[in-house]
This record gives structure tokens, sequence and C-alpha cells, in this order.
């Protein structure tokens, strides 16, 4: 059962074949038998999962119509909190903080009915492309223990392709739903800016950051993405339109005569072989089901690393100012309000976050604003214009994920550059403020790891990315004959 | 050795420039739904957001942004068709996230004017101060500081945090700089403060009180050689809780720079502190290193783009311009402009005004509100609306002089009587027993007794020297305890001594 999709859960829910108490004790056992090796989780909440499930299963024992996803087990990344329940973002700064709100994604999934297994692990303040940058442990990928899940929601897409959870929550800032969804062969989504609320979502850089669903199948991540989405009037960078129609497109799965822009800057040298390889294969894939490949260039984008490392940076030396020890948190040390802060701050943030607060500090000073900060901003401009010149000749864009499979822990930690040259085709998408999702493509020759298919649209035309997806991920089963996953070393 | 106030003014050119803080008076916070009760008990108005716990976010109050408005269109500004929120970051504990949430270059009301009037020896004289910016921010919670001599946070062995006021929305106004006042600097600088205060007052978009906070006053003062173009460095003296305060603040730094300067010294870039009990300002922070705030558009709040037909609904609804009121009032009134600066000098005009919306006639109102009331504030240093004397208790005692129960002598003894806190006019009456001789016989008694004790007197004023009747009257006025009506004694003496007036 938990090797199923959240959409034949929720029949099997429905049907009666099982109840949604079963459902999530057997998500624990998995967790119990194969979280020692992954470690996904930071905190597993089973009390309150198991009495969230058995409230549902009463519930629809008593004939009440249930959401799709009432009962199906989810896993949420530490980045959003929730009421009660220890919330860190990855950080020894929040050990032991139960925050005494829920994140209004939180909220949604509760409204509809879904049970939160826990929160998974992530780089410190979604800061990293590996997870290895958390201050509890790394995770390990299911392929490859030695190797990361991807960063920063390598928590999220480990549980979900070692079927810990049907379903996770990730964020993406630079490509941190995407990119661990491509080096897990999983299915992640990045909504349009201000398509899901932000409120209660710790905030790493908030200009850039956007809740998202990471699933096994696109349809999951449809039926997610349609729970957590949606106006919300505690974030007013929130868009109040109607969430796009993702279950209808992920069914209709139809691309003829779509046009596919395949982006000339996001390919070539830097890109790993294999991953190349499966790119292309997919891309035929799609024109054989009678969509229009053409391609485009969108020459900003060689700026689009740098103009990210000034703008989130900066964002984020503002938005971790309030880690001073005064109100929540750790505190450390003795003496004045600003000794207590410094001695915290020093011992609560890990080298990574540290970095970047450095860094947004100096980029945000006087002086040299016009420079980086300033100048980061006119490139964002560019890459937008960038896009929007490439939308008036394709309907999607396309690249791969991610340059390369995944690599082993510790290959980079060392070496922040090559890092950050990780999410290099996904960094543009959070600059412009549109969508984009990552589907596995299959596994590359040299090393049989995953790598993923990443599918570009306009803001608030999410629905391409399913249908687009969903055509994929069809064509591709049945070449494959099963699951991707189902090529995956058994854990346990 | 301090130098003579004139000796600073002739020697030098004061230029000021006044930041007014003032905290909105809206229901709710800035960025979230909190109450802004003045008072409660600490920590008990805060949310998520105004704590600025992690993950949580801003939205803009809509009526604060509405009373921004009014303000800049009440001080005659421009209003940005397009503004927007930004960052100033430091580190400071009752700074929830350790920035504040304000605006930085794109202030939603820039370029206005506000024009007051000062009483100069050429008579009233009317000044113009431009006003540079009119922006909203974030009001930071409060410290309290334990132990220790001073009250602040150095050398207090511990601090406590209040988040109550975190979030409350806040004004700045800030004025170019102010040029050419001459000696009259700390008069103009007081009056633009009051001018705005009455402006915000009528506005009704804050309750302007100086000394709960909810108006404050950062007041940059430099000298520079009469004569002379550039500038001279400034200080900022900071929360100067009164407009007195303001006047004298600015007085005491002028001398302070011009001592400074006369022997050969130079004046820092410097936070000062002022202090109301002697009058003088004290070093605080030193500004010489420019603080770097690392300004940024706030990422979490949209720009704000008021609709034309909203500004124009706003500018619609504005209220009559005090300056305007007061012209009317002095019209309607029939009041010499002497009195007029007076009542506006005391800051009695509104209550002076209250008192006669109640029914009272405006020159008696205006006789009680800068007399006897006026006094008994100088007596006391305070403003005479901080006395707990109501315009509706004036009204009462004018009504109780016009039905002849008091004279006004007797009044102003309940003046004081309500001010100490007896009670109303009517009931300090009864409590004190005063009550005024009107029965005729009884005042021919001591009439008859005063006649009997002074019969030379009496004489002379029936010989036509009615100037002796001050006597008789004074020992009528001694026997009735003061109770009677002086007026009346006399008509019936004179009467009774076969002469008339």
């Amino acid at each position: 059962m938990i090797r199923k999709s959240a959409h034949e859960m929720s029949s099997a829910l429905a049907s009666g074949e099982t109840t949604s108490l079963e459902l999530t004790k057997k998500h624990f056992e998995r967790i119990e038998t194969v979280d020692g090796k992954v470690r996904a989780f930071l905190h597993l909440d089973k009390d309150g999962a198991l009495e969230s499930a058995s409230k549902i299963d009463e519930r629809r024992k008593k004939g009440e119509a249930l959401p799709p996803l009432a009962g199906i087990p989810l896993a949420l990344k530490d980045v959003l909190v929730q009421k009660g329940v220890p919330t860190t973002c990855g950080s020894k700064i929040l050990e032991g903080w139960r925050p005494p709100y829920d994140a209004t994604v939180v909220k949604n999934l509760k409204k509809n009915g879904v049970i939160i297994l826990g929160k998974t692990n992530m780089d410190e303040f979604a800061m990293g492309s590996s997870t290895e940058n958390s201050a509890f442990h790394p995770t390990h990928n299911p392929w490859d223990l030695t190797r990361i899940p991807g960063g920063s929601g390598g928590g999220s897409s480990a549980a979900i392709s070692s079927f810990e959870a049907p379903l996770a929550i990730g964020t993406d800032t630079g490509g941190s739903i995407r990119q661990p969804a491509a080096v897990t062969g999983t299915v992640g989504v990045k909504p349009t800016y201000g398509g899901v609320s932000r409120y209660g979502l710790i905030a790493f850089s908030s200009s850039l950051d956007q809740a998202g669903p990471c699933a096994r199948t696109v349809l999951d991540a449809a039926l997610l993405h349609e729970a957590i989405a949606g106006h919300d009037e505690m974030d007013s960078t929130s868009i109040n339109a109607p969430v796009p129609k993702v279950v209808e497109a992920a069914k209709r799965a139809d691309v003829k005569g779509l046009r596919i822009g395949v982006i000339k800057e996001l390919q070539g040298e830097g890109y790993q072989a294999g991953v190349l390889e499966r790119f292309q294969e997919s891309l035929d894939v799609l024109s054989a089901l009678g969509a229009e490949i053409v391609e485009v260039s969108c020459p900003s984008f060689d700026y689009a690393l740098a103009a990210y490392y000034l703008i989130a940076p900066s964002e984020c030396s503002s938005n971790l100012a309030r880690f001073d020890a005064m109100r929540y948190g750790l505190r450390v040390g003795e003496g004045s309000a600003e000794e207590v802060m410094n001695a915290t701050r020093e011992a609560g943030f890990g080298r990574e976050v540290k970095r970047r607060i450095i860094l947004g500090t100096y980029a945000l000073s006087s002086g040299y604003y016009d420079a980086y900060y300033g100048s980061a901003q006119k490139v964002r401009t560019l890459i937008k214009n960038d896009f929007e010149k490439s939308f008036a000749s394709a309907d999607v864009l396309v690249s791969p994920t991610a340059p390369t499979t995944a690599f082993k822990i510790g290959e980079k930690s060392n070496d922040p550059l090559a890092m950050y040259l990780n999410d290099i085709a996904t960094i543009p998408v959070n600059l412009a403020g549109i969508c984009a999702i990552s589907i596995p493509s299959g596994l590359a020759k040299e090393d049989s790891l995953p790598a993923g298919f990443q599918v570009m649209a306009p803001a608030m035309a999410d629905d391409r990315l399913y249908n687009v997806g969903a055509a994929l991920e069809r064509e591709l089963l049945a070449k494959w004959g099963k699951p991707l996953l189902d090529f995956a070393p058994e854990l346990s | 050795m301090a130098i003579k106030y004139d000796e600073v003014v002739s020697t030098f050119d004061p230029v000021l420039g006044l930041e007014v803080h003032v905290e909105l008076g809206t229901k709710s916070k800035m960025f979230c739904g909190c109450a802004t009760v003045f008072g409660a008990e600490p920590n008990t108005q805060v949310c998520p957001v105004c704590l600025g716990l992690p993950g949580s976010l801003p939205v803009v109050n809509r009526k604060a942004i509405e009373y921004t408005i009014a303000i800049g269109l009440a001080l005659n500004c421009s209003i940005a068709p397009y503004s927007r929120f930004a960052r100033k970051n430091y580190f400071y504990p009752d700074m929830p996230k350790n920035f504040q949430t304000s605006q930085y270059d794109e202030p939603i009301c820039k370029n206005g004017y506000l024009d007051i009037e000062v009483e100069t020896e050429d008579g009233i004289k009317e000044f113009r101060v431009e006003i540079e910016r009119v922006h909203m921010e974030e009001d930071t919670g409060k410290s309290l500081h334990v132990g220790g001599a001073t009250g602040r946070i150095h050398g207090a062995d511990y601090s406590l945090l209040d988040y109550n006021r975190a979030g409350i929305p806040l004004v700045e106004i800030v004025t170019k700089t102010i040029e050419g006042t001459g000696k009259y600097a700390p008069f103009v600088a007081k009056a633009y403060v009051k001018e705005l205060r009455d402006i915000l007052r009528s506005l009704g978009v804050s309750d302007v009180k100086m000394e709960q906070g909810s108006l404050r006053c950062d007041a940059n003062v430099s000298l520079r050689p009469i004569g002379e173009k550039k500038l001279g460095t400034r200080s900022e003296t900071k929360n100067v809780n009164s407009l007195r305060s303001v006047e004298r603040a600015v007085r005491a730094e002028m001398i302070r720079h011009a001592g400074i300067l006369q022997s050969g010294g130079k004046v820092k870039q410097e936070t000062r502190h002022f202090h109301e009990n002697t009058g003088e300002t004290t070093a605080g922070r030193s500004k010489e290193q420019a603080e770097d705030y690392r300004y940024f558009q706030e990422p979490d709040l949209i720009p704000m783009a008021p609709a034309e037909s909203w500004i124009d609904e706003i500018r619609k609804n504005l209220p009559e311009r005090p300056s305007e009121r007061r012209k009317r009032l002095q019209i309607a009134w029939a009041v010499p402009d002497k009195e007029m600066a007076a009542m506006v000098n005391a800051d009695v005009l509104d209550l002076v005004a209250e008192t006669v919306e109640l029914g009272a006639d405006p020159t008696k109102a205006r006789g009680w509100w800068l007399g006897e009331i006026a006094r008994i504030a100088n007596e006391k240093e305070k403003w005479a609306g901080e006395l707990p004397i109501s315009p509706e208790n004036v009204k009462e005692l004018i009504d109780l002089i016009s039905a002849g129960e008091l004279t006004d002598k007797l009044a102003r003894q309940v003046v004081e009587g309500v001010i100490n806190g007896e009670g109303s006019p009517k009931e300090v009456v009864a409590k004190r027993g005063f009550k005024v001789v009107s029965d005729d016989s009884a005042l021919m008694e001591a009439i008859e007794r005063a006649i009997t004790a002074q019969p030379d007197v009496a004489d002379k004023v029936r010989n036509g020297h009615i100037p002796a009747a001050g006597a008789l009257i004074g020992a009528v006025m001694k026997d009735t305890k003061g109770q009677a009506d002086a007026a009346k004694v006399r008509s019936l003496l004179l009467k009774h001594l076969g002469q008339s007036e």
C-alpha cells in the first residue's frame, strides 16, 4: 500500500479497503524501518498524526464528504511552522521552539484532512543544495545512501522516494523543491510566486521563497497543489485570483500542438552527458506526441546565479536578524543584550548561513548597494524580459532540472561555488516569479541515478506544467514498464 | 560660563530641522490586527506578526494609509502615486524583527509646507515651514531598564520588554531646514509643533498627547555665524515631551552651541537628551560615524498605489484648518488680536471653544480660562488642559454667577475647589457652604450695623462724599463673610443714605 500513489491511496480509503489510521501506522512502520539510514525526518509527530487519522476515519464512517487528500499522510519541510510542533528550520538557533500558530499551508493541509507525519530535514534556513547544511544531520539519497538527496528540501524528497510518505511539502527559493525532486526521481513543483501563501514559511529570501508540492506522480502533485494554493489575506504578496486548474490539467495530459521552447543557455557545458541524453529523450517523446519543439535564447541567464547570490543573501541578512535570543529559540552567553545576541548568533548559525548573512550585509551597505543589490535587481528585470520574450514563441520552456545527478555527500561541501552551480537551471524561475515542475526523465547512463526534466510556464499558468508533466510521465512509464522508483535499491 | 541668549542671536544664525513622530490613532496596529490601547498590561496586545515570530508576514492597515494621506494633504504635500515600504536594519531588543518597516526613498507624501504665526516685537509675524516628507513606519516596543542610576540601558541590572507598542503605526513628519528665524527660532519651533498638533487633532488621526508619547519631537539645531551660508554641525535633541520643552530645548541647544563655538570649539554631531527638570541637554549616542541602516525595499509588502479617487475623497473630507478656524472664531467672538494671541499661546482656544459650544458667553468663558484657571495652571507649571477642570465645569460656574448665586470672588474659590478635586462647581458651593446673601433685609441689617459703627463715615456719604462709602461697603462684606454681592450692597447703602451714583 505505501508504494501506491496518493491518488490510489485516496481511492482505497474511499472504498474502505484501508483506513487512514492503518495507512498512517504503515508509514510510521516504514519510517522506523528505513529512516535510520535515510534520515529524512527531524521530528515525528506520531501522536498528532494518529489522532488526526482517527478523526478522519470517524468522519468518513459518518458518511461525510471528504476532500480528495483527506486521510493521506504527508511529510512537512521544517521551514513551515506548525502549531505546537517543534520547528527548527534545520538550525540550532530555533532548537526547542514550538510555534504558537499554523502556517497558512499547514492550515490548508489540516482543512483538507491531510495527516502530517512530521517535519523533514533541510539545509539550515533552506540555504543549500544538498541538505548537508542541516545543523542536525545530513539526509541520504535512497538511490545511493552515500549521496545527497538534493537540497534544501532533501528531507522531503528523500521521504517520498523512500516511501516514508506519499506526499511532502517543500519550499523553493532557487530550486529547493525541483533539484531534490530531480536527484531522487520524484516530482516537485515550484508554483507561481504568490500562488501559495508564505504566511508561516520561515523566510530565507522573501521575494523568491515559494512553498509547493513534492510527490511521486504528477497527479498527486496536482492534488496537493490545489489543497495548499489560493489567496491569503495574511500574505500581501499572495495573488488574488483563482487557483489554476492543475488537477484537470494533469488528467488532460495532451501536448498536441503545444509549443515547447528549449532554452539554449541551459544545456551544454557543465551538464552531465547522461542527464542531457535523458533530456533529449524526453524532448523526442513530447515531439512524438505532437508538440512543436522550438529553441529560445535567454542571454541574461548567464547573470542569474550572480544576481541570485546578491538578492537572496541580502534579504536573508535582514530576515534572519530576528534570531537574537530575546524572544524564542536558543540563548547563549550572559551579560548585555548585545553580548547575548552576538554569542547566540555565533553559536546558533552554521557556516553557510553566516556566509550568506555576511555577504548580504555587505551587499546592502551604503556605498555598495547600487553596485550589488541595485545591479542584481536590474538583472532580475532582464531575466523577466527574457522569459517574456521566450513565452511569446513558446507555451512552456524546458531544460534539465539540475546539471548533474546526485553527488556524493561531502563532495562539494568545501566548494560553495560548485555547490551553487547546481541551481543554475532552477534559479531564473525564482527570479522571474514564474512556475516550474521537475519530473523524472530516467536514469543517467553513467551512474544509473535519476535525472530531472524541468518545464517552466508563465505566472499563473501552473496548469501547463501539469499538462506537459503528466503527458511525459505517462509515456516514460510505458517505456520503463514500471515507475522509476521501482528501479531503486531496496532499503530494508 | 554660559553665554546670554541675546548675545547668541546677535552673533549666530540658527538653523532648525524638526522631526515629529505621531502615533496614529488607528484601532489596530500598522501590520496586524492587534489592539493599540494605551497603558494595557505589558505584552497583552501582541501576535505572531508584531512579535516578529518566524514565518509571520505584515499586511498594511488601510486606515493608517488613509490617515497619512490626510496628514499629507493638510500639510500641502503631494501624494506619491506609487510608494514603497523599506526595511531599516539595526539591532535593538525592543524591535522584534531587528528591522523597522519604514519608508526610505519613496515616502508617501512629499514637499509640503505649514504656515505658522509667531508674536514678535513688530506684532504677529507669519513664518512658512517647509515640509520635506511625511512617511509611515511602525513603532518599536518599549524597554524598561531596571537598576542603575539613569534608567537608561547602561548600568542597568536587567531590562524588561513590552511589545504592546511594537507595530503601532507611526507617521514621521520631517521639515526641510528652517532658516531665517533668528532670535525667534525657539518660538518658531514651538509654534510649528503646536500648529502641527492642532492640525493632527483636527484631523482626528491621533490623540497627540506629547506626555504619553503619541507625539514626539526631535529637534535638530545648528548655528552658523550671521552672514555665513554653510550650515554648522547639528545636534539632534530627542524626545522633547511638551510644547514648552520644544522651545526650551531649542534655546538651550542654541546657547550650548554658541558657547562651544565662541570658545573656539567644534560642535559634535550627536544625539542629545533633553531634561525637563534642568532645562538642559546631555549627550547621547555620537553620530559622527554615520549609521548604516542598509535600507532596501520591503519584499513582504507590495507597493502602495492609492487611487486618485480615494485621495480626492480624503481631500474632500478634510476638516477646517485650525488657522481658518481661529480666524472664524475671532470674528464670531469679537476678540481683539492680542487676546486671541493670548488664548493661542496659553493653548486654551479649544477649551474656550468647547465652553462656548456648551452655551457660555465667549467673553466670560475666555475670562475664566485665561484668568483664574491660567493663573493656577501657571502656579502648578502645567497646561490648563491638564488641570481637572472641564469646559462643563466652567459653563456651570458662569451660569451660577449669572443666576446671582455666586460672586466673582466666591467663584474664584470654587475654581480652586474644582481643581482640588472637590467636585463640580455646584458640589463645591454646597460643600463649602457658599451662599450669596441676596436677601435685602439681611443686607439692610448689616448696613445698619456698619452705619452705627462708623457714624462719621455715614455722614460724609450723606453729605455727598461718595468715595467714603467704600469703608462701609467693606464693613458689610466683612460682616457677611464675603458672601454678599458688593455691587448690590453699594446700591442699597447709597440709596439708604439718600445718594445715588
